[in-house]
């Protein structure tokens, strides 16, 4: 484990070096210089969608009843939860980090593994949602360009690195150690988040004159301000590094 | 008559107490969101042809409720950015008639995912003689909360809004990207040319 992080700070480290001669610190890279390779895999994944993940979603939605719809949900947002909390710590933010950590307990431990989100109903409730790349986003390490991953979707070069570490260290990576264990919860895990993003997508198609740019700005913007969890500067130039802000006199 | 004075001497007095109260209520930026988010989400809960997307009724919705309380000109010069200068008076009618058409389409596509969410406006942080601020709100339901803010310039005693942030993601910048191409291709004509045939589509897509 601790080769492939060093790996992954260092692909990092490069990462932010190269970044910083085209965009300013804490800046989304603007311009795309993938697009071509981007469009024929977004175009790959639009038909896979279309063909197979989209149905058995709607399938998924029609034959499996809300209640346990909604415990399947639970499940892997209190997996997140857990990953959240780490995340919290690495980005020195403890407070939050502990108020996370106390929800991921209670719905661990009394909503019976996750399955029934008490937590919620005792007030403690989902306030963020943080992983690995916006741990690495948060410490001023840059983006990179943007990059359509196959079935996984919209990506930067550096969530990607990112992403690849979390397949093993991550919570769902420890709960299910095993590929063949893995693959499946995988797979559900897809089915759960796809079928909750069925109106939200029907929206998205309809108003788009180009959905391969509007899902890429929405997806470089929603980035950039989870990183500065919710409020990213205006000026792209001279805005402080998360890290800055978020540690700064100024709170 | 003694009791009578005193009466419209409390009156009198309560009236002035409570009105730089009643006058900064209308100023608050924050409490406008409130408003106005209340308004909608009241309406939308209210009515079950809305939630089951009766395109007629939502539209005819958010003409009342949204519209009156945005700066739709400001939003589309922004979007469309410095061709919006060059453009005769009757492009930019047409693309104000155009634009807005697919706003409302947006709009009410998001209104019809409205169930159970209320929306909790965050405290405002802003002096108190600033023209141009942005509230923060959060949707909450089932689910994580989303994210809601606004940006805000001020209209005579009241407030209207000019830009919409979802999730991170601002509506101006969203459209702006969305119409690059066309406009660099071929101009503000072309654009509208597009928005025309996209809603078109989506009129028949509905009906």
């Amino acid at each position: 484990m601790s080769r492939r992080l060093l790996l992954a700070g260092a692909l990092g480290l490069t990462l932010g070096l190269t970044g910083c001669a085209t965009t300013p610190p804490g800046d989304v890279a603007r311009g795309d210089p993938w697009e071509r390779m981007n469009r024929q895999t977004f175009a790959f994944n639009e038909a896979v969608d279309a063909a197979a993940i989209k149905p058995a979603a709607q399938l998924y939605r029609a034959l499996v009843p809300g209640l346990v719809r909604q415990g399947v949900g639970n499940v892997f947002g209190n997996i997140g939860d857990a990953w959240t909390t780490v995340n919290l710590f690495l980005q020195a933010k403890p407070a939050a980090g502990l108020n996370m950590g106390m929800r991921t307990l209670v719905n661990s431990l009394l909503g019976v593994g996750g399955v029934f989100d008490v937590a919620e109903e005792a007030g403690l409730d989902r306030f963020t949602s943080e992983d690995l790349g916006q741990t690495f986003g948060f410490w001023g390490i840059q983006s990179g360009p943007y990059l359509v991953l196959p079935l996984l979707g919209p990506s930067t070069l550096r969530d990607t690195a990112a992403r690849a570490l979390e397949v093993n260290d991550s919570p769902v990576g420890r709960v299910w150690h095993e590929p063949r264990d893995r693959n499946p919860a995988q797979a559900l895990q897809l089915l759960d988040t796809r079928a909750n993003l069925l109106g939200a997508s029907r929206v998205f198609d309809e108003v788009a004159l180009d959905k391969y740019v509007l899902m890429r700005d929405a997806f470089l913007s929603r980035r950039r301000s989870l990183i500065y969890d919710g409020e990213p500067p205006e000026d792209g130039a001279n805005s402080p590094l998360p890290f800055k802000k978020a540690l700064g006199p100024a709170r | 008559m003694q009791r009578r004075t005193w009466l419209a001497a409390l009156a009198a007095t309560t009236l002035l107490a409570a009105s730089p109260l009643l006058r900064a209520e209308a100023l608050a930026a924050d409490a406008f969101v409130k408003q106005v988010s209340a308004d909608v989400i009241d309406a939308v809960k209210a009515d079950k042809a809305i939630q089951a997307g009766d395109v007629g009724k939502i539209r005819a919705l958010v003409d009342a409720k949204v519209m009156p309380h945005v700066n739709f000109q400001r939003m589309t010069a922004s979007a469309v950015g410095p061709q919006w200068r060059g453009a005769t008076p009757e492009q930019q009618k047409r693309m104000l008639v155009e634009f807005q058409t697919l706003m409302v389409n947006t709009y009410s596509g998001a209104l019809t995912q409205v169930k159970d969410q209320a929306v909790v406006v965050k405290p405002l942080r802003a002096a108190a003689d600033q023209t141009e601020l942005v509230v923060r709100s959060e949707v909450r339901g089932k689910g994580d909360p989303i994210q809601l803010d606004y940006r805000l310039e001020k209209a005579g005693d009241g407030w209207k809004i000019y830009d919409v942030n979802v999730g991170g993601f601002w509506l101006v910048e969203a459209y702006k990207g969305q119409f690059a191409k066309d406009l660099s291709a071929g101009g503000l004509d072309a654009l509208i040319t597009r928005l025309a045939e996209k809603n078109k589509s989506l009129a028949q897509a509905k009906n």
